[in-house]
């Protein structure tokens, strides 16, 4: 009688040790799923006015001022919103006013980072730059360029940044920074608008700390004091 | 393989080698052009400005590596079914829906280039997502293609024999399709459309699309080398075990900056950095193979197609096993993430996963189409094979010595802003290594020369020998 084959030599074993790996890995994969989906799901205005961090805030972010500070607890840089209280969190109180108001309503506030995000996909942003890390690596990222200390310098020339920042956005060749020049999209002032919108959204995102002591030149001295 | 004669299939699958490898040129064509303006801005400034020949670079390269892998399915379902393709004519039909869907985005990418901040633009132009950036009505077009292609398959495969390697491939390919449908999509949530995004790329390029080469592997080592089908197939089902295994909770590893939950960096950590054992695996497999073929003194069949695939298995586990590794722990991503160092990555594990493999089984269709029993190198292809692969090796130590100076200064000085990142990108050592990255691009693109011109004539000018043993071959036959 032949001797029995050993079951690691089986392609049967492996056909379906495949499977059950697979199968068990796709479930894990879509249960995990369901719950980064609830947790990443676009807060409302009613968080906000109960104090209530997400990960994604409302666009009425806007309407308040944003920093990115160190939050002992978790230990990384987190985004807070409207001031800071004694434990490192959002207080979400002190305002900043957005193109002269800073009472954008929730739904005026959607309808602006609606237009701000179909035109950083019609203008294929992603292909030069880094949106949250993501895309290509020929111009700086964007995640948190909204607190990015470049527009605080130009900021008082155009009576506050958002207007610096759309000003650029229309006709970048025109306030280049760099040899390596932004080119001209065709960007209208409704566009660039919307966009500075979705910029300061973003930089309200909970990124787990990324990008790592924004702003924080040579280690030691704070840019953005 | 009988003589001269092909499955109206493998005609099929010619003709999609055939664009592949045009749209190969134009790949490094753009490459070129965003390589030089890393160097000097100014060239084709407000012309083809970087973001338009970055996105024909990587969509060139997306769309002829499916093009290709299109072409080999065509190629080895025949064979290994026994039977000719079903639905040959309809998937001639669906090549050249295909081929005019592709012209007309190109064309649109590279004369209208941008649209307004309105849906339309989403339908019509761009999406503006990094490899998917083909417009909504090309979506749905590349899905009716695609599925044409599966019921092909399927009813083939039904219709034939069941080999372990069609029915690894029946089942990856329908998740290679579903997956696409999964970046079809419009959200105001930049998190949401990124965590979607990294299905379609991710569960691509890190499972399906590595099961698949495993497939196809299998498949090239059986012709290649006459190597045992039982032994290849029980190695493809350890690899499709270890693929998915690793690769599908490996998704986590890009889910940990995008606002995403903190419990991804410790899956994300775990089964990306398990993602390069299968990657050994394949790789002891094709040499273990190879060692005790050539031991019993059996010669390789299609010496090309044997030395790309050995390119294959270095490439992958180095690329996308090894390269991959050094910066998907997030303690080290956090300082990495949107650097050069995913791009010094990303080259050499596209080329190594990707491109070796797809040129490999190239190599198999122009020895059949040729009916040779046997393929020797040649001197243009020994020639293209040196240049493109220690060409991609290069660059890839180019950009990841690139890849660190930005880490450190732009990450780790400066904390990632504006200045820093400008700051980074003027660095001597940084631009050397870009510099560098420009003239190993020049050896790549002249190893495709070699290539083209070998693929072209490679039957033709074989060693005399070759010919009468395929003549003897044919005369038993």
């Amino acid at each position: 009688m032949d001797k029995k084959p050993s079951v690691w030599t089986s392609n049967r074993f492996w056909r379906r040790s495949a499977t059950w790996v697979t199968g068990v890995s796709a479930v894990l994969l879509i249960l995990l799923t369901f719950d980064t989906m609830a947790q990443m799901k676009m807060g409302t205005e009613e968080d906000i006015k109960n104090k209530i961090d997400r990960r994604i805030p409302s666009p009425v972010v806007i309407n308040y001022k944003i920093d990115y500070q160190l939050n002992r607890r978790r230990g990384h840089e987190v985004p807070i919103i409207g001031g800071m209280d004694a434990n490192g969190k959002s207080k979400y109180e002190e305002k900043e006013k957005f193109f002269g108001r800073d009472d954008w309503s929730e739904e005026e506030a959607r309808a602006l980072i609606h237009k701000g995000k179909l035109t950083i996909q019609a203008k294929n942003c992603m292909d030069c730059h880094t949106l949250l890390g993501n895309g290509a690596y020929y111009a700086p990222d964007l995640t948190k360029a909204w607190l990015d200390p470049t527009w605080d310098t130009l900021a008082p020339a155009y009576n506050g940044k958002e207007y610096a920042i759309k000003e650029f956005l229309k006709n970048p060749p025109a306030m280049a920074m760099h040899e390596r020049k932004m080119p001209n999209l065709g960007i209208t002032d409704e566009e660039a608008k919307a966009v500075v919108a979705y910029l300061k959204f973003m930089s309200a995102i909970d990124t787990n700390g990324f990008p790592r002591n924004f702003g924080k030149i040579k280690g030691a001295v704070d840019a953005r004091k | 393989m009988q003589g001269n004669r092909l499955y109206e299939g493998q005609k099929l699958a010619l003709k999609y080698f055939t664009v592949a490898i045009v749209l190969f040129g134009a790949q490094l064509l753009f490459g070129l052009f965003a390589a030089i303006q890393f160097l000097y801005p100014d060239f084709l400034f407000g012309i083809l400005d970087f973001s338009i020949n970055r996105m024909l670079h990587i969509n060139a390269l997306v769309v002829w590596l499916l093009y290709a892998m299109i072409g080999a399915v065509y190629w080895l379902l025949p064979d290994e079914a026994g039977v000719e393709v079903v639905g040959v004519k309809l998937g001639e039909i669906a090549f050249y829906i295909l081929t005019a869907a592709v012209a007309v985005v190109v064309l649109v990418y590279l004369f209208i280039q941008v649209g307004p901040g309105e849906e339309s633009t989403i339908w019509f132009i761009t999406e503006g997502r990094e490899y998917i950036e083909a417009p909504r009505w090309a979506d749905i077009g590349i899905v009716a293609v695609v599925l044409v292609f599966l019921y092909n398959v399927y009813a083939t495969v039904m219709k034939g024999r069941h080999t372990g390697i069609l029915v690894v491939l029946m089942a990856d390919l329908i998740a290679l399709a579903g997956l696409y449908l999964a970046g079809m999509f419009y959200t105001d949530n930049i998190s949401v459309d990124q965590f979607w995004w990294w299905w379609v790329v991710h569960l691509w390029v890190e499972a399906t699309w590595e099961v698949y080469v495993a497939a196809v592997g299998g498949y090239i080592l059986i012709k290649t080398l006459n190597a045992n089908r039982k032994v290849v197939e029980m190695w493809l089902w350890i690899e499709v075990a270890m693929m998915f295994g690793s690769g599908i909770l490996g998704l986590g590893h890009h889910y940990f900056w995008i606002g995403t939950p903190e419990y991804w960096w410790e899956i994300g950590a775990l089964f990306s950095a398990l993602e390069p054992v299968p990657l050994v695996g394949l790789f002891v497999h094709v040499l273990y193979d190879w060692g005790k073929e050539t031991g019993k003194g059996n010669t390789i069949k299609n010496v090309p197609a044997f030395a790309w695939l050995t390119v294959e298995t270095f490439g992958n586990f180095l690329g996308a096993g090894v390269w991959g590794f050094m910066h998907t722990l997030p303690q080290i991503n956090l300082y990495t993430h949107g650097t050069q160092w995913p791009a010094a990555h990303g080259h050499l594990a596209f080329y190594g996963a990707y491109v070796a493999i797809m040129i490999s089984a190239i190599y198999i269709a122009v020895q059949g189409k040729a009916g040779l029993k046997e393929l020797k190198m040649t001197k243009a292809g020994w020639w293209a094979i040196s240049l493109i692969t220690v060409g991609v090796l290069l660059m890839t130590v180019a950009l990841t010595i690139s890849a660190y100076v930005q880490t450190m200064v732009e990450r780790g000085m400066y904390g990632a802003t504006w200045e820093g990142y400008f700051v980074a990108q003027a660095n001597t050592w940084f631009v050397q290594g870009i510099g560098w990255r420009l003239v190993t691009g020049l050896m790549v693109l002249v190893g495709y020369g070699f290539l083209v011109y070998d693929l072209l004539t490679c039957d033709k000018k074989q060693p005399a020998e070759v010919y009468e043993a395929s003549k003897e071959a044919a005369a038993a036959a």
